[in-house]
């Protein structure tokens, strides 16, 4: 990291930032630290678990590794902001229909990479699903039950 | 679910545990703590406030708590409110382990809200100049022939009866509770508590607290487990822009910021500045066996029955040793915590500790203070599977916070610190020996079991004198390592460690175990969900099958002839039944495998039948888990423990070990230490059988033991060859191929 600063513009749930930090600080800590997003959760900071996704102009990326130059005028979704006001997104009353969680530390990055995943595919099938959430990982064991609920957000999304 | 009718259900047998309990029969958390305000408080508002020592882990314990309140005080659960766990107010319950929660704070709290709700009839009783037994009562509203007269919120927000009042006496064991053919609450998949605001992003676990005035810290870590620090140049960090300190005390390094980027940054700044020497101290993993077996160890008998008479009809004995690896609870999160040092004295700390009030004891110790003078608070964390980092990263914090007095300072590890430095599960090498009669039944048995100690807490070294089980604690000193305090052995009459379940859960005429708990510890071990019980049953079950297969025998059968306690045999005929037992599998690569265990030999019973295909790797298609624990106060929350229990089992089975070389810990991150992905986690069916009059047993743990043994045995069944080694990856396959010639 360079401690140059200077400040980057960028969209966060809709709303512009001007985020006072050095250029090459990963997003994921302007987002929890400058801004106060705690939904987006550290895991490893090596872009292999996923617990870090967020979405930037629509594609679920890790937010450990990505740099907040690389998101300069971009559009960053956390998990804060899928669905909109007053109209939360399929996945959250699918998540919480299928108790689809343990310790749901994991669960925010899933959200994300599910949004992603139904934005893209809505009629996504069980394959489909597994598939792209391999780049999440889950320590718990609540793989099928998260599943069953990416599954059902599909259906209802249809 | 299955319901079973209250009249067939089997007698309990003469070993099934009660609740824990005291004298006289008093559940023995509210022996620990007696006063009912500990426990809970009912407020004006509408909602009633409960306490409980047990913390979230994951695993649903709040909610299902939350039900037992709300059916002994007849309130709908939505007016529960449980409160997060500390050592100021809430009681000391030891720690949320060994899957004790629900018959230990169950138990206490399901006493303490009956009396409660007695006391809130009294006083009615009191008011109104009727008896408290013409009263009903419905969601707090105590009605009299029908008619509503007042309800427990008015009667809390009365000034006589309020503050705690009313509930500011002792436990009484006269007052009875609910009978269970009464439950509406209990025993119904009441949805988590805790969900809703982890499906919506909410700041929920102690890496989310915002606190006035915090700041971030890192710990750089030495390199190897032994390693100590011989040089560093730290004033190029400390002078580096929203740098706020570098603390370096012996070989134990850390930086703090203002902002977390600057932290992790500054972190990796030192630790290039750093220089370290790094003694060669592991064992050499290939021959891991041979270190077990060898290592000094203390020898004890931790079970045993003598029939010299039945051992003697044996005609022939069979024999087999089996391995574990070291396995890494490898949460999802890695471990993080906050401390200040407040201004008035008072040392205050936020934690996902498994046992709040034994890690005060072990900061008081190692910090030599006075234990009023230190806070706990529990936040929650990701699922922890035993104990990991949370309490080492609890004392790097407080160690941080030092330079920053008044200041809350947020410790988060990275990832390559848990992996790398949480204590791991042990290895363990099981050596069986059977004795068959003439008839092909079991008439003896031997077990020998090797492996380091299961239980490294930091409470273990919190008595005068002890040395500190914290991690920081042994890197103080400048100039050298300490070494690592060498980790215990749970007593078998708390379950075991590394005898967990090592004594068969068949009726085996003659048996004799033996424990070789090792006494040196090059990798530090503690307690991993199941502890001994995941070597031991794989063990078992794999030698079942084994023994099974001499006598020409169905496994299933051959189990089943083995087992008297009628609770056993209805798990295992269900997960036959269920699984498809006996039908044809389909495929030459495929075997169907199958795994039973009574945990800890009093807890929860489980089988499971394993469907895998092994072609260049073990993929496991299908599990059948069938779980009785008794009363299922939350069906849906034991069934989830269940899968998620058979599913990590799943990964250690097919996949998990942590690798090193003599000096590193080389599994440092999720590369290095894979674990199963979404495509590759079996379909899991769980079956939960619901015995509403048998007392609760902890679900979390009992899935393990018997869905690694049925994968193992479904491997061998598709291979035609026995594994001994877990995992069961291709390489421990090919080795096994190669020393059998096959």
């Amino acid at each position: 990291m360079t401690d140059s600063v200077a400040l980057t513009a960028l969209t966060v749930n809709g709303v512009e930032h001007k985020v006072d930090a050095a250029a090459d600080t990963p997003l994921l800590y302007v987002l929890r630290d400058h801004l106060g997003l705690k939904g987006t959760r550290f895991g490893c900071g090596l872009g292999q678990c996923g617990a870090c996704h967020v979405l930037v102009d629509g594609r679920a990326v890790t937010s450990c590794d990505l740099p907040l130059w690389a998101t300069a005028g971009r559009s960053v979704t956390t998990v804060e902001g899928l669905g909109a006001a007053g109209a939360p997104h399929p996945l959250r009353q699918a998540f919480t229909d299928e108790q689809a969680a343990q310790c749901g530390y994991c669960l925010s990055g899933i959200l994300v990479t599910a949004a992603a995943l139904l934005a893209d595919n809505p009629g996504a099938g069980e394959d489909e699903v597994r598939a792209a959430l391999d780049r999440n990982l889950c320590r718990c064991g609540s793989h099928n039950r998260i599943v069953r609920a990416v599954l059902r957000a599909g259906e209802a999304a249809r | 679910m299955t319901q079973i009718d209250r009249q067939a259900q089997p007698a309990n047998p003469p070993a099934s545990p009660a609740e824990p309990t005291g004298p006289a029969g008093i559940p023995a958390s509210l022996v620990a703590n007696p006063g009912l305000s500990r426990w809970l408080r009912v407020d004006p508002d509408g909602t009633v406030a409960v306490r409980t020592g047990k913390v979230e882990i994951g695993q649903g314990i709040l909610t299902a708590l939350a039900q037992i309140a709300a059916e002994e005080l007849d309130v709908d659960p939505a007016r529960i409110r449980m409160v997060p766990a500390d050592t100021a107010d809430g009681p000391d319950e030891g720690l949320t382990a060994g899957s004790m929660s629900i018959q230990r704070s169950g138990a206490a709290l399901r006493h303490a809200c009956a009396q409660a709700r007695a006391l809130l009839l009294d006083t009615a009783a009191r008011r109104l100049g009727v008896p408290a037994d013409r009263f009903t009562v419905s969601d707090g509203a105590i009605a009299l022939d029908g008619a509503v007269r007042t309800d427990y919120w008015t009667l809390a927000g009365d000034a006589e009866v309020g503050a705690g009042g009313l509930f500011d006496v002792e436990f009484d064991p006269a007052v009875p509770a609910k009978s269970p053919a009464d439950y509406r609450v209990v025993g119904t998949a009441l949805p988590r508590l805790d969900i809703p605001d982890k499906v919506s992003g909410r700041p929920r676990f102690v890496s989310d607290l915002t606190l006035p005035g915090l700041v971030y810290g890192r710990v750089v870590r030495p390199p190897s487990p032994a390693a100590w620090l011989s040089t560093v140049d730290a004033d190029p960090v400390r002078s580096r822009p929203g740098v706020l300190a570098v603390v370096c005390q012996g070989s134990f390094l850390g930086v703090l910021a203002e902002r977390e980027a600057v932290a992790v940054t500054a972190a990796a700044a030192l630790r290039e500045a750093a220089r370290w020497e790094t003694p060669a101290t592991l064992p050499d993993q290939t021959g891991l066996t041979d270190f077990l077996t060898s290592a000094p160890s203390e020898t004890a008998v931790t079970g045993e029955r003598v029939d010299a008479a039945a051992a003697a009809r044996a005609v022939r004995t069979v024999s087999a040793t089996y391995h574990k690896p070291f396995l890494a609870h490898a949460s999802i999160g890695p471990s993080c915590a906050v401390a200040c040092w407040r201004d008035d004295g008072v040392l205050a700390v936020w934690t996902h500790s498994q046992g709040i009030f034994g890690l005060r004891a072990a900061l008081a110790r190692v910090l030599d203070l006075p234990a009023e003078r230190i806070v706990l608070h529990h936040a929650e964390g990701p699922g922890s599977y035993g104990h990991n980092g949370a309490d080492d990263a609890a004392f790097d914090a407080v160690l941080l916070a030092r330079a920053v007095p008044g200041r809350p300072v947020m410790v988060q590890w990275s990832r390559q610190d848990e992996h790398a430095w949480e204590p791991y599960g042990p290895a363990a090498t099981v050596r069986l020996s059977a004795g068959l009669d003439a008839d092909d039944r079991v008439v003896s048995w031997r077990a020998d079991v090797w492996s380091n100690g299961h239980s490294n807490r930091p409470s273990r070294g919190a008595a005068p004198g002890a040395v500190s089980r914290l991690l920081a604690a042994g890197l103080l000193t400048p100039g050298r390592r300490d070494p690592t305090p060498v980790a215990a052995d749970v007593p078998m009459a708390s379950g075991g460690g590394t005898g967990r379940n090592a004594i068969p859960c068949y009726d085996f005429a003659d048996y004799r175990l033996v424990s070789h708990v090792l006494t040196v510890m090059p990798l530090r071990t503690s307690s991993l969900r199941a502890l001994g019980a995941t070597a031991n049953v794989f063990a078992i079950e794999s030698f079942m099958d084994e023994l099974a297969a001499a006598a020409g025998v169905d496994p299933v059968e051959f189990r089943l002839a083995h087992l008297v306690d009628p609770r056993s045999a209805a798990v295992v005929q269900a997960a036959a039944r269920l699984g498809g037992w006996g039908s044809p599998v389909g495929g030459d690569s495929r075997g169907r495998g199958f795994g039973f265990a009574r945990y800890k030999n009093t807890g929860a019973y489980c089988a499971v039948v394993a469907e895998v295909e092994a072609t260049h790797e073990v993929r496991v298609r299908r599990l059948t888990v069938v779980a009785d624990v008794g009363l299922a106060v939350n069906p849906d929350g034991v069934a989830n423990q269940f899968e998620g229990g058979a599913i990590q089992a799943t990964s250690w089975a097919v996949r998990e070990q942590v690798r090193f070389d003599r000096t590193r810990i080389t599994s440092e991150d999720w590369e290095t230490y894979p674990i199963l992905r979404f495509s590759e986690v079996p379909a899991v069916d769980v079956e939960v059988i619901q015995r509403l009059d048998e007392p609760s047993l902890g679900a979390g743990e009992a899935a393990a033991g018997p869905t690694v043994a049925a994968i193992a045995n479904a491997v061998a069944a598709a291979l035609g060859v026995r594994i001994r080694d877990l995992p069961l990856t291709p390489e421990n396959i090919l080795a096994t191929l190669d020393r059998t010639g096959t």
